[in-house]
């Protein structure tokens, strides 16, 4: 066992460290601010290959792994985890729904352009009435001769203010519950495709998060992704691997919230002291950092294991189970160890507590990881 | 085409530790770059590739670990990668350097030499020309922005004077030395890396090059350069500052302290 990072991953990150530096940093607070995600940082980070990671070459993409996936989401989550979601909404959701079920005409047609470089992608599996339990899908696909007629609502469609790919789900048979459900894959100018607004949320604000409506959504049946009624199976595959990249963001949210703070610590002077002279302040980060690692470890071992074709999904939920409650913690304490200067707007822990809530309820809630633990485990 | 920019692998930082007994950098745990007008260099290079084809390599000269700025440069897109490095190489002064890599660029092939101004830890800008100088090939130094290559075999060059510019038209093969103002350097592809480590840093040792060398003109002590001492500058103290003075008064002043300095 080797838990050094090999050459290739180490000077990846090292990019990865420093475009988020360089790139996003700078913007994170002011998109934040104004709920809008910069459509320029969107197409630098398309432009260096931090939206087809871990796909092959020979679709366009980087053709690297989920650990090095794992690494960028960590690096571009220090800095903003609205950018980690819109990197993984992109990578782990969509995309890997047409690589993993997709016919190679699918793949050339609507994979290349995503790890390309030209074009992001979304995911619409969640209904209002249909969260945790997704077999309660409402939204409908009729089949109508070599057609499918889709009618329906999605909700919290992340990227789907500006994606140019929309992967969605919906009811081919509703009958059969989970086993009804179909995947479909259309471009955003399909007639009848509707992106709502963009729902305010309480963190991760500078990512677009959409009710989108499919009206009367009339598409070839070529623009099926898999088996009719094996949707399920392909939502739930995609968003095991989506867990990989929710845990890495959480080690990056919290990672950069310690970050700020050990930098305020070693500044601020109290009693006459700088603060990270006490002992309760070398206690606390040195707990924090210890939790921080715990999770990255768990993260890197469900991402290695993703790439080599093991069963990696009981690990995945580990990791984001784990890693999302961390980066709760961790960022609270970040503020407390910060006072009142860490629940001004002008640090960034304040943005990153607000940004840490999320990770234990999207890709699967806490619950749910528990579910998929204690199934994986046989528990029943 | 080809264009071949020489790099350098400098200390992260301007605090560097100096060897007391040789004066020299130590290297050891300090993080590594490109140089920075290198790095342009390697930018400018890639643009004109984009622009009017042919291929980009890179060469580096130093220790096996500068393995890695030559794996960036690939990863940002450059063709082929050298690394100049041996024994006999080591504590070459500019002089030195310039006669190694001239050897080495000789062996490469080059049409258009593209070097950094000049490196921060050693800030003589003195290589880039020595190399042109030592291959007899045109220079043009502190290249600002390269507005054309004209029949194939002609840089037009914007060149950075103090109080002016000039722009040279310039027959290749030529050098070219880059400011940082030439190109903003792009960031390596994340798939660029993985390409990087799949290629070949080609290795070119003394054994290759000693054909075109004299080995006592090479290494410390083929440098004609010593290091008398080598020093971090103490920093200047505080400045008296002078508030709320007429034009007249402070002129007084000045001239005052000039005086007594003996400047005046």
């Amino acid at each position: 066992m080797d838990f050094k990072l090999n050459k290739t991953h180490l000077l990846q990150q090292e990019m990865f460290r420093r475009f988020a530096e360089n790139e996003v940093k700078p913007l994170a607070e002011e998109m934040d601010e104004t709920e809008i995600y910069n459509r320029e940082l969107l197409a630098k980070m398309h432009k260096v290959g931090l939206m087809g990671i871990p796909y092959s070459k020979e679709y366009g993409g980087v053709g690297g792994d989920y650990l090095g996936y794992a690494l960028a989401m960590e690096e571009i989550s220090k800095h903003d985890g609205s950018s980690g979601i819109t990197i993984s909404v992109h990578t782990s959701l969509a995309c890997s729904c047409v690589d993993g079920f997709g016919t190679e005409e699918q793949k050339q047609m609507w994979l290349r352009p995503m790890v390309d470089g030209s074009k992001t992608g979304c995911f619409g599996l969640t209904e209002p009435n249909a969260g945790t339990d997704a077999a309660g899908q409402q939204t409908k696909a009729l089949l109508d001769g070599d057609h499918y007629i889709i009618n329906g609502t999605k909700i919290f469609t992340t990227n789907s203010g500006f994606a140019d790919t929309f992967v969605m789900f919906a009811m081919t048979d509703k009958s059969v519950g989970t086993k009804g459900i179909s995947c479909f894959v259309m471009d955003r100018n399909t007639p009848g495709l509707v992106v709502g607004p963009n729902i305010k949320r309480m963190g991760i604000r500078a990512a677009s998060n959409c009710e989108v409506s499919y009206q009367n959504v009339r598409i070839p049946v070529t623009q099926r992704i898999g088996k009719e009624g094996e949707g399920f199976k392909i939502a739930m595959k995609a968003l095991d691997g989506g867990r990989i990249g929710i845990a890495a963001q959480s080690v990056g949210i919290a990672q950069g919230a310690l970050n700020e703070a050990i930098k305020y610590v070693k500044e601020r002077k109290q009693f006459g002291k700088r603060i990270s002279s006490f002992q309760n302040t070398q206690f606390k980060i040195a707990e924090l950092q210890t939790h921080i690692d715990a999770a990255r470890l768990m993260t890197w071992r469900a991402a290695v294991s993703k790439d080599n074709h093991e069963n990696f999904g009981q690990n995945a939920a580990m990791a984001k189970l784990f890693a999302s409650v961390m980066v709760n913690d961790v960022c609270r304490d970040a503020v407390q160890l910060m006072g009142g200067y860490g629940y001004c707007r002008e640090y960034p822990v304040e943005r990153a507590l607000r940004d840490a809530k999320i990770t234990e309820i999207y890709e699967g809630t806490s619950e749910a990881m528990k579910m998929v633990i204690a199934g994986s485990m046989k528990i029943f | 085409m080809k264009i071949v920019v020489c790099i350098k692998q400098v200390p992260d930082t301007n605090e560097v530790k100096l060897d007391p007994v040789t004066n020299t950098l130590i290297r050891e745990g300090v993080p590594s770059i490109i140089n920075h007008d290198d790095k342009s260099g390697i930018e400018a290079a890639l643009i004109l590739k984009e622009k009017f084809g042919g291929t980009v390599t890179v060469v580096c000269m130093g220790p096996p670990q500068a393995d890695l700025a030559l794996r960036e440069a690939l990863a940002m897109g450059c063709d082929e990668a050298y690394l100049v490095s041996a024994r006999e190489f080591g504590g070459s002064d500019t002089w030195a350097t310039a006669s190694i890599i001239s050897a080495a660029l000789k062996k490469i092939g080059y049409d258009l030499i593209i070097t950094g101004r000049q490196a921060i830890d050693g800030d003589t800008a003195q290589v880039g020309p020595q190399i042109a100088e030592t291959l007899g090939i045109p220079q043009v130094s502190y290249a600002e922005e390269i507005y054309d290559i004209e029949d194939g075999n002609k840089v037009i060059v914007k060149r950075q004077f103090e109080d002016r510019y000039h722009i040279i038209e310039v027959k290749m093969p030529c050098l070219l030395t880059a400011l940082a103002e030439l190109a903003t350097p792009r960031y390596m592809h994340a798939g660029g890396i993985i390409d990087a480590y799949q290629m070949e840093v080609k290795a070119l040792g003394y054994e290759d090059l000693k054909d075109l060398l004299v080995l006592e003109h090479i290494g410390l002590k083929g440098s004609p350069t010593n290091v008398f001492k080598s020093f971090t500058k103490q920093a200047k103290g505080k400045g008296t500052l002078h508030k709320e003075l007429s034009p007249d008064e402070a002129v007084e002043i000045i001239m005052a302290k000039l005086e007594e300095r003996h400047i005046i």
